[in-house]
């Protein structure tokens, strides 16, 4: 397994990161701005700088067949990025939240997209051709805190969301108009919009910090505050799911998971590294880590010549500098994304955090 | 390091490093606004239990964790009325100073003597495995110190009266 790729960026923490298809595009949410960075050679140099939020970005996504961003920010509003020859164009949308928008989500088939906000909604939006601007439809019904994460199941009709009330559901956001009537799922046959399909909570009421289905579309993973992560099963429309299986760990909690294939889950989040996860309807249980922890260029524990302690104390008041963490991510990963996949397997996945690293890691 | 507390300092850091799981949240309530929950509690979902760790009668921490801050306050050891006096006077001349001490709160917790609020920002700027390393310094430090002071204090007090009683030899 080759090293890892690292890219420090800067000492200010990155919200959410994506790729273009062709993976010569970074974007990344820093503090008000998203900063675009193209690759040259071996690292990323800043190319662009879209400013149109006045708070904190929280989230961005790039629509990897048009080449669309959608940001969201704690402002209230989303925007969405149109390449065009002179660059990149805003184009507000009509979100109607008077919220922060906490994450946002392209479809897979890119016509729509959902937003979570803190005004205890989630916000579909489409567009319309006659009025050439993007509106929203908005899921309400039981949702009772801040949305903190969703996930879009394969079909571009379900849609998972977790929230801090501790729930982790999956809806419906059909649009007549929009969508073609999706193929009848394990999770239900009928899908009029704001359909629950399915309502779980997690165990110890922790909120839900990521959900994704895995890449067939039937089974979801959520991960919770309590160090947990679930994987629901569902059985038939209507019908209590086949299994619900909890992971419970001796680590803090997950802020992101991904699925590879259908058999493995990669977590990462305030441990500051990514955790593998093996199982399937059977069971599931923690494998190990990602990160090898025997890097060369991480010294390891060495004799001191007494010079250099001295040498030690006399600048830092101190022996030893213990200062860095031994993992690549030296604060919290926040978001975990694929970057390289192969059928429904990720070859290699993408981790950005607090410290603003963005690092390339092969499975 | 008396035998008792290690394990004291330890549950404390176990704890700390637990509660420190901090994220960027942005109010419920109020619009566009980004505030300490723990402070506004205005959400009951995004608090979480309030955790108390004891080691005698008088010297406690009060752990209060929430989605994206959370509130340490310290009931520092007070086993006389000298040593009362002192730590009032002690934390008076920290949270007067809060300002430059980033994580310091300007007023304790009924029941406390020192507060520290420490939020979202906080540790996406410091490492947060050196917030806690402070947090437990400080509480090792912070007996030390008294106790300095108070031993101190006698001294110059004999002196004091000594030179007082001299006349009268």
């Amino acid at each position: 397994m080759s090293a890892p790729e690292v890219h420090h960026l800067f000492h200010n923490p990155i919200a959410d990161h994506s790729f273009s298809a062709d993976r010569q595009t970074l974007a990344i949410a820093r503090d008000t701005t998203v900063e675009l960075y193209g690759r040259v050679g071996n690292a990323f140099k800043l190319k662009d700088e879209l400013k149109g939020h006045d708070k904190t970005v929280t989230s961005i996504d790039i629509a990897p067949n048009s080449g669309r961003i959608v940001t969201c920010s704690q402002d209230r509003n989303a925007l969405v990025w149109e390449p065009t020859p002179q660059g990149y164009k805003p184009t507000l949308v009509l979100l109607r939240i008077n919220r922060a928008a906490t994450f946002v989500r392209w479809s897979p088939n890119e016509t729509k997209f959902a937003v979570g906000s803190g005004d205890r909604l989630i916000a579909i939006c489409y567009f319309e051709e006659e009025n050439d601007w993007w509106v929203s439809k908005h899921l309400k019904k039981p949702i009772r805190s801040t949305i903190t994460t969703v996930g879009w199941h394969p079909n571009s009709v379900l849609l998972a969301a977790g929230s801090t009330d501790a729930h982790a559901r999956v809806l419906s956001s059909f649009i007549k108009g929009v969508d073609a009537r999706p193929e009848p799922t394990a999770w239900g046959e009928r899908l009029p919009f704001n359909t629950i399909c399915g309502e779980y909570l997690n165990n110890s009421a922790g909120w839900i910090h990521s959900v994704a289905f895995s890449p067939s579309g039937d089974a979801l993973a959520f991960a919770a505050h309590d160090s947990s992560i679930t994987v629901v099963y569902p059985s038939a429309p209507e019908q209590p799911p086949k299994a619900v299986i909890s992971i419970n760990t001796q680590l803090l909690p997950f802020m992101s998971l991904i699925w590879n294939g259908e058999a493995e889950i990669i977590a990462a989040g305030y441990d500051c590294e990514a955790f593998r996860f093996k199982g399937g309807i059977n069971g599931w249980q923690l494998s190990g880590t990602v990160e090898a922890k025997s890097r060369p260029g991480l010294s390891e524990e060495r004799e001191e010549s007494a010079l250099n302690m001295f040498k030690q104390m006399d600048l830092k008041g101190k022996v030893k500098d213990n200062t860095q963490l031994k993992t690549i991510h030296q604060n919290t990963i926040t978001t975990l994304r694929p970057y390289e996949t192969s059928g429904d397997a990720v070859t290699k996945f993408s981790s950005s955090g607090v410290d603003g690293r963005i690092v390339i890691w092969n499975v | 390091m008396s035998q008792s507390l290690r394990p004291y300092l330890q549950a404390v850091r176990s704890s700390l490093t637990a509660a420190l799981c901090l994220s960027n949240f942005a109010s419920q309530t109020a619009e566009r606004h980004n505030v300490p929950e723990v402070e506004a509690r205005t959400s009951p979902e995004v608090l979480l239990t309030p955790l108390t760790i004891a080691r005698n009668e008088n010297e406690r921490v009060l752990i209060e964790p929430s989605i994206n801050s959370i509130r340490i306050s310290i009931k520092i050891k007070q086993a006389d009325e000298i040593e009362h006096i002192l730590v009032h006077k002690f934390t008076r001349f920290l949270t007067q100073r809060a300002e430059s001490f980033f994580i310091l709160r300007r007023k304790p917790i009924k029941g406390y003597d020192i507060s520290f609020l420490i939020t979202n920002f906080h540790t996406e700027e410091m490492l947060k495995n050196k917030l806690v390393d402070f947090i437990i310094e400080f509480m090792e430090e912070v007996d030390k110190e008294i106790s300095e002071m108070k031993l101190f204090l006698n001294a110059r007090a004999r002196f004091v009266a000594e030179s007082f009683l001299t006349p009268f030899d």
